[in-house]
């Protein structure tokens, strides 16, 4: 249950900025087999949120079809210093978090 | 008599033509699939109900030819001011022959700055990907590709 986060530290007041993130997490489908040939159960991450001082700014509903160790990257205004706060929930009550701090001048 | 054999070449070009063009459209659609046609088109009605989708406006990057569908970098991006009046509001992907039609539903706001997410997929089988923006003023805006994956991803044993 590792998380990698890209945050810039520091940022002028209303740039855009990246974040990108990667949580590792094995994201079985739910529809491969065994040699035996019983289905593998599915294990995902369903959902994945961003706040920015509290505010939610993106979210993700994810399916199988996202790859093993999901890479999610997108964008926000860099619009006050504070934390960005990073959820992932998943099936088989999966739930992690990370933080990121920035600076905005 | 030459006449003849002219009309008759003629009809016969024109009927290969049009089996063909009549031919080409169901090739995508008529394979055995689990995501059918049927369920991609349920799952982007759940998303867009009974409004107009539109085509345009949505940039969708992935490799036209992928080596590997157990991850594909796909990008999607919505041309967009992204100011509180006109911002996109959500992205959302499908796929035409994985089991499930849904690849991921992006909910952005005006403080996203960039309407642009990046992700890593699967795919199944080669395939047509789709991907819908809903903007702010309610309309909703589409783009899709053809995707040829060499290596499917869900078919592998687990050992």
């Amino acid at each position: 249950m590792a998380a990698l986060i890209n945050v810039p530290r520091r940022a002028k007041r209303g740039d855009v900025i990246e974040i990108k993130t990667l949580m590792s997490h094995i994201m079985e489908t739910g529809y491969r087999r065994t040699a035996d040939g019983d289905i593998v159960p599915r294990d995902i991450i369903t959902s994945f949120t961003c706040r920015y001082n509290g505010d939610e700014i993106f979210r993700a509903d994810l399916f199988p079809a996202i790859a093993a160790n999901p890479f999610i990257s997108f964008f926000t205004v860099a619009t006050e210093s504070g934390t960005f706060e990073f959820e992932w929930i998943g099936d088989r009550g999966f739930t992690a978090t990370a933080k990121a701090a920035i600076t905005v001048e | 008599m030459t006449r003849q054999d002219d009309t008759t070449r003629r009809r016969f070009l024109m009927l290969a033509g049009g089996a063909a063009v009549a031919g080409a459209v169901p090739v995508l659609t008529i394979r055995p699939a689990d995501a059918t046609p049927a369920t991609l088109a349920a799952a982007i009605r759940d998303v867009v109900g009974t409004a107009v989708v539109h085509t345009g406006k949505v940039k969708l990057d992935i490799p036209p030819l992928v080596e590997n569908g157990n991850t594909v970098p796909m990008t999607v991006s919505v041309a967009s001011p992204m100011t509180a009046e006109d911002h996109v509001k959500s992205i959302h992907v499908f796929n035409e022959k994985n089991p499930q039609p849904n690849i991921g539903n992006f909910v952005l706001g005006p403080r996203a700055g960039r309407a642009q997410v990046s992700t890593r997929i699967r795919l199944a089988d080669s395939q047509k990907i789709t991907a819908i923006a809903h903007l702010a003023d309610g309309s909703f805006w589409s783009v899709s590709v053809d995707v040829v994956v060499t290596l499917a991803a869900c078919t592998e044993e687990v050992i």
